[in-house]
């Protein structure tokens, strides 16, 4: 299954090696290209996955921005409605399955055995192989833009029939890509499960474990659940569209709303793969730049587990139009607002573990605070959403679309980005450059409320989602939009600017990059060693 | 799987058996993932989402007609593309009492010079009245294969049960006709069925 | 951080101005119905305790950023647990969650209570227009968006309704309960009408039920709510709400026009007659996806300009369009137009563009082939 590698030093010759005495017991690895496409250093290919999603996330954002500059004024100017609805589907499928979930899996790669004081992942080569999937996944993607009848063009959900019947010949291609996207997926959750049940440092319960950990864990198994279900829906698409089944065809027999069941059962618990991550790297960062410890440790966890048990129970709060029967509608509903519960949790944690503390404001600190107060917000629009009444106004309206990308863009792209200033100091052994990270939190800041919060009025005055053009009272919102996405998307060439300068120097950053971060990766040197832990550690428990 | 290049002997076994469960969970989803059609259309069934209704006959059940109401009952008759048919249903709609069984005729004709097969495909709306709608006889439950030109007239028998909820008084029928793909219609006449007007 | 609390609550207030701002469109309207009201008012009272939770906890989290800041040595306390506080903090959240669901459940209840309905509306969603028809009063018609392409493009300027305007509206009667019947012959559309509250899917095969019951008359504009393909923007939906009187006055005066339009199919029709009658039906029904000039837009839309098929078989040419082709865009228009406009569609799309076949068909052959 994985590709062939070269000879690894054998375990009795590493397992002796000290972190810093690494360069003399390791073969050198292979050079140039050779060397990345063949890497099992787990934080070779935390890297690997960074800079891939970053990659995406700038083709996502390009995409974003034509959508954009399109919706700028009334009119079609710049493109035609077929390339409008490839834009909109190409852009949420690249963000979502490029750009967010490989980075969250890139900073489980490079931070998980840190945290946990593990040499490497469980499956070094497993881990190779799952990460070398996505770039063709997505390479595959791409290419459907220039296929005859151009690529997806039915929204990254895909609804049947119009994405099977209905749909441009390159939906194979399509299914393809999604399938290959989804094994990496998988075989990185499995990968992840296998290292943190099985190498955390003697003495360390699951109960020590940091929350990026704890949340990454339930992240997999959500990612376990749920994966196989759309390689399920995929795959019976693919069978509708060559081999003459009709699951979701009703001339056949089939029920095209069982595809949305299929699909959200899925779909529900993708969003929070997208966000649980996010939660603890949040919950690392605010008690590193408050000096004081995460209040409610262990109510953390058990919000974590019951958001992801729940999303299992409510993937029809994105079906409420569909004509439901009372009763399931009403269940939906219920089990949606329950999840404002264990949500609420969390934040009320996070404040109050800034609550008499000492709080400084590095630039990771600046992005997990923002995450704080605008993934409330989107929170709020989302309990707003859960009202089923309600919801018959706002469902597939800009309202939707403020909602989730204000808790996709400051909620998990802020706590990625929070992420990536924080354990810079650890990759890269220098401190990022303090102004224009400054600079570029406040551009992003300005820039995501200008572009989203002005789809709140847009959607409850009456405009629905994916149109390439809109009625002209919607003219002044959609302006302002533009503009702030555009700020937004030039903005975050700052924060290339910046990971670039800290490769390249910098300040230099001791082990403990920051004073009060007590999680094991700050006991390694800073650059981290490409080999560390290779003698477990003993975990210390913190004294408080 | 690949091998497992550190830690000592029992953790590589532990890691092992993590890596199987895992696969077996993974399996089992996605074999889950296929279980939920037919689970879907039991659930379905059971709770009328989506109008969607036995397709299969239901016995008639001998209960006391409820004379105390009337239900109007409504038939619409559609024509989803590509067959050339004409289908009509001799009354648009009745008033029945719950627990009373009616009949009602519907037609179909081939306006073509072909062979050709179609099949009704029935919904029901309120989706509340669905498990109380009990379908004895449905030209729905089959495929139907019509001669050029040829006309046929098919019962539709159903009986509204006794229970049907209070604040329903009026339940609509739809049926929607589809063409059965000549490749499959071929291999069930055993025939060779005039080639389709694909485009 | 000031800068940033400044800006929140500035963001704040203007979604709570909104409320004023009604008239300027910043909000959900309240709506021409009971229930539109009852689903506003439930809109603006989450709204507002989202709001005050929102302050609360915001002002909180200000609160101690600015009083604890490292920098005014400000000392970390170490506390990192307190069972109460955690029951607390979950429990209230649940009740105020109790509170929002009771009002919120007798809304539904009301939404999905269909009976009694005065009127029946039969609504089927195509590839990109509406048909309506009036179940059991033999109406039936298409609306199509009216905005003119140049609009679109920018060679002309904006109407007043752009994109919001159709050839033929929906008519309704104000104070009577109306049974919308939901349903489509393609892919999943949805119909939404916010002064209505109303949005329901509508699903190829399915069909789905919702109400209305109008208290204003008025003009009412609304969308396609789920993306359906290409033209997606360009299905507007208009609802004209009449006084009961007026609405009756209406009806009888589309059944006769219906009737009169029946009779026209016992009679010769002149070629130019059926040419013109042809042009205008192409117009609003084909020319979306075949285009104006007949070229189509393959592989999905095809070129009717010079297509060798449907100009050599003009018996498999008027099958397609009675029938539609099945797995494809292109639906049975048997019952979405009537003898007359299918004989002129064809006659005309067989004679424009150099499409110089220079044959007929005549309604009535249309009508016996249909069996009437």
């Amino acid at each position: 299954m994985a590709p062939k590698v070269p000879p690894q030093p054998s375990l009795e010759q590493s397992s002796t090696a000290t972190a810093a005495g690494h360069g003399l017991a390791h073969a050198a690895p292979p050079k140039g290209i050779l060397r990345w496409l063949l890497t099992t250093n787990h934080k070779e290919i935390g890297s690997l996955y960074l800079i891939f999603s970053l990659i995406m996330f700038f083709i996502g954002g390009i995409f974003a921005l034509v959508v954009r500059a399109e919706l700028y004024q009334p009119g079609m100017q710049l493109i035609q409605p077929e390339f409008f609805n490839q834009m909109t589907t190409m852009h949420g499928l690249i963000m979502v399955f490029a750009a967010v979930m490989p980075a969250f899996t890139g900073l489980a790669n490079w931070m998980i055995p840190l945290q946990i004081g593990a040499p490497d992942m469980a499956l070094p080569r497993l881990n190779n192989f799952s990460f070398w999937l996505l770039p063709v996944a997505f390479i595959l993607l791409l290419s459907t833009l220039f296929m005859p009848g151009g690529g997806p063009n039915f929204g990254w959900t895909f609804y049947a029939p119009l994405s099977t019947t209905y749909a441009p010949p390159s939906t194979t291609i399509f299914i393809l890509s999604l399938h290959i996207a989804g094994i990496s997926s998988i075989l990185g959750a499995i990968n992840i499960i296998a290292t943190i049940l099985n190498m955390r440092a003697p003495g360390m319960r699951m109960m020590d474990m940091p929350l990026f950990v704890w949340t990454w864990l339930i992240t997999s198994f959500l990612l376990i659940a749920v994966m196989p279900v759309l390689a399920g829906v995929i795959t019976m698409m693919l069978m509708d569209i060559n081999f003459g089944t009709s699951f979701f065809d009703a001339a056949g027999g089939g029920d095209p709303v069982l595809f949305q069941h299929l699909f959200w059962f899925f779909g529900h618990p993708e969003v929070y793969i997208m966000i649980l991550p996010a939660f603890g790297i949040v919950s690392a960062i605010i008690p590193t730049f408050a000096r004081k410890p995460l209040f409610g440790y262990a109510s953390m966890v058990y919000a974590t587990a019951s958001i992801a048990i729940l999303s299992f129970l409510v993937w029809a709060h994105h079906m409420f139009v569909v004509g439901l029967p009372l009763a399931a509608t009403l269940f939906f509903m219920y089990t949606t607002m329950l999840i404002a519960v264990p949500t609420g949790v969390k934040v009320f944690n996070w404040i109050t573990t800034l609550f008499r503390g000492s709080i400084s404001f590095e630039p990771p600190m600046l992005f997990a605070l923002a995450f704080v107060v605008l993934f409330t917000i989107g929170g709020f629009s989302g309990l707003m959403l859960a009202i089923a009444p309600a919801d018959f106004q706002y469902h597939d309206t800009y309202f939707v679309v403020a909602h989730f990308h204000y808790v996709l863009v400051p909620g998990a792209v802020f706590a990625i980005m929070a992420g990536v200033y924080y354990w810079l100091p650890k990759w890269t052994g220098h401190y990022p450059h303090e102004r224009l990270a400054q600079w570029h939190f406040w551009l992003s800041v300005i820039g995501v409320n200008l572009t989203f919060f002005p789809m709140h009025f847009s959607g409850l005055a009456g405009m629905p989602r994916r149109i390439p053009d809109y009625a002209l009272q919607f003219a002044d919102f959609n302006l302002v939009s533009s503009l702030g996405a555009f700020l937004f998307g030039f903005s975050q060439l700052l924060f290339v600017a910046v990971v670039i300068l800290c490769v390249r120097g910098g300040r230099k950053a001791p082990a403990q990059a920051w004073d009060y971060a007590e999680d094991l990766e700050w006991t390694v040197p800073s650059p981290a060693p490409l080999h560390t832990f290779e003698t477990p550690p003993t975990y210390q428990r913190p004294a408080h | 799987m690949s091998r497992i290049e550190m830690g000592n002997d029992d953790q590589r076994s532990a890691i092992r058996r993590t890596v199987w469960r895992s696969v077996a969970a993974l399996v089992g989803m996605f074999a889950f993932a296929f279980a939920l059609v037919p689970l879907y259309d039991v659930f379905c069934e059971v709770t009328g989402i989506n109008g969607k209704v036995e397709t299969s006959a239901q016995a008639l059940v001998n209960e006391e007609i409820d004379d105390s109401r009337y239900v109007t009952v409504q038939f619409i008759t559609r024509n989803g593309s590509g067959l050339p048919w004409r289908m009509d249903v001799e009354t648009r709609q009745i008033r029945v009492h719950p627990g009373q069984s009616a009949e009602v005729n519907f037609t179909f004709n081939n306006q073509s010079d072909g062979v050709s097969w179609g099949r009704a495909v029935p919904s029901v709306s309120p989706s509340s009245a669905t498990r109380h709608l009990r379908k004895v006889s449905c030209f729905c439950f089959d495929e139907q294969r019509l001669e050029a030109g040829e006309r046929l007239e098919l019962p539709l028998v159903f009986q509204l049960a006794r229970d049907l909820p209070e604040e329903v008084n009026s339940v609509t029928l739809v049926y929607t006709l589809y063409p059965v793909e000549t490749r499959k219609a071929q291999l069930q006449a055993g025939a060779k069925v005039l080639e389709g007007d694909e485009v | 951080m000031r800068t940033l609390l400044v800006w929140l609550a500035g963001a704040l207030s203007l979604a709570g101005s909104s409320q004023a701002a009604l008239a300027s469109g910043w909000n959900m309207p309240v709506g021409v119905t009971d229930l539109s009201r009852e689903i506003y008012n439930l809109h603006m009272t989450i709204f507002w305790i989202c709001v005050v939770i929102g302050v609360i906890v915001f002002a909180v989290m200000f609160y101690s950023l600015i009083r604890y800041r490292h920098a005014k040595g400000a000392k970390a306390a170490n506390f990192h647990e307190n069972t109460t506080v955690e029951v607390i903090w979950t429990a209230i959240p649940l009740l105020i969650l109790v509170g929002m669901a009771v009002p919120a459940t007798a809304t539904l209840k009301k939404m999905y209570d269909t009976s009694d309905a005065e009127l029946d509306v039969m609504v089927t969603g195509q590839q990109w227009r509406w048909h309506y028809e009036y179940l059991g009063e033999d109406v039936a018609f298409t609306s199509n968006m009216s905005t003119p392409r140049a609009q679109i493009r920018g060679d002309e300027p904006f109407g007043e309704n752009y994109l919001l305007e159709v050839d033929q509206p929906l008519v309704l009667p104000i104070n009577r309960k109306v049974r919308f019947l939901f349903t489509a012959d393609d892919v999943i559309h949805a119909w939404w009408v916010p002064d209505f509250a109303v949005k329901q899917d509508t699903i190829p095969g399915f069909i789905n039920e919702n109400w209305v019951r109008i208290n204003e008359p008025g003009i009412y504009r609304g969308q396609c709510a789920e993306l359906c393909g290409r033209d997606h923007a360009f299905m507007p939906i208009v609802v004209h709400a009449m006084e009961e009187d007026d609405f009756d006055t209406w009806l009888a005066e589309r059944k006769e026009a219906a009737a009169e339009e029946a009779l026209g199919v016992e009679r010769e029709w002149q070629k130019e007659e059926l040419m013109e009658r042809g042009e205008a039906v192409y117009a609003s029904i084909c020319a979306s996806c075949h285009q104006p000039d007949g070229e189509g837009s393959p592989p999905a839309f095809p070129a009717l300009a010079g297509n060798q098929r449907m100009l050599e078989d003009r018996e498999w040419h008027t099958n397609v369009i009675i029938d539609g082709v099945s797995g494809t865009a292109m639906p049975a228009f048997r019952s979405t137009l009537n003898p007359v406009e299918l004989a002129a569609v064809v006659t005309y799309t067989r004679n424009a563009w150099g499409n110089d076949t220079g044959s007929e068909v005549q309604p009535s052959t249309i009508a016996q082939r249909l069996g009437q």
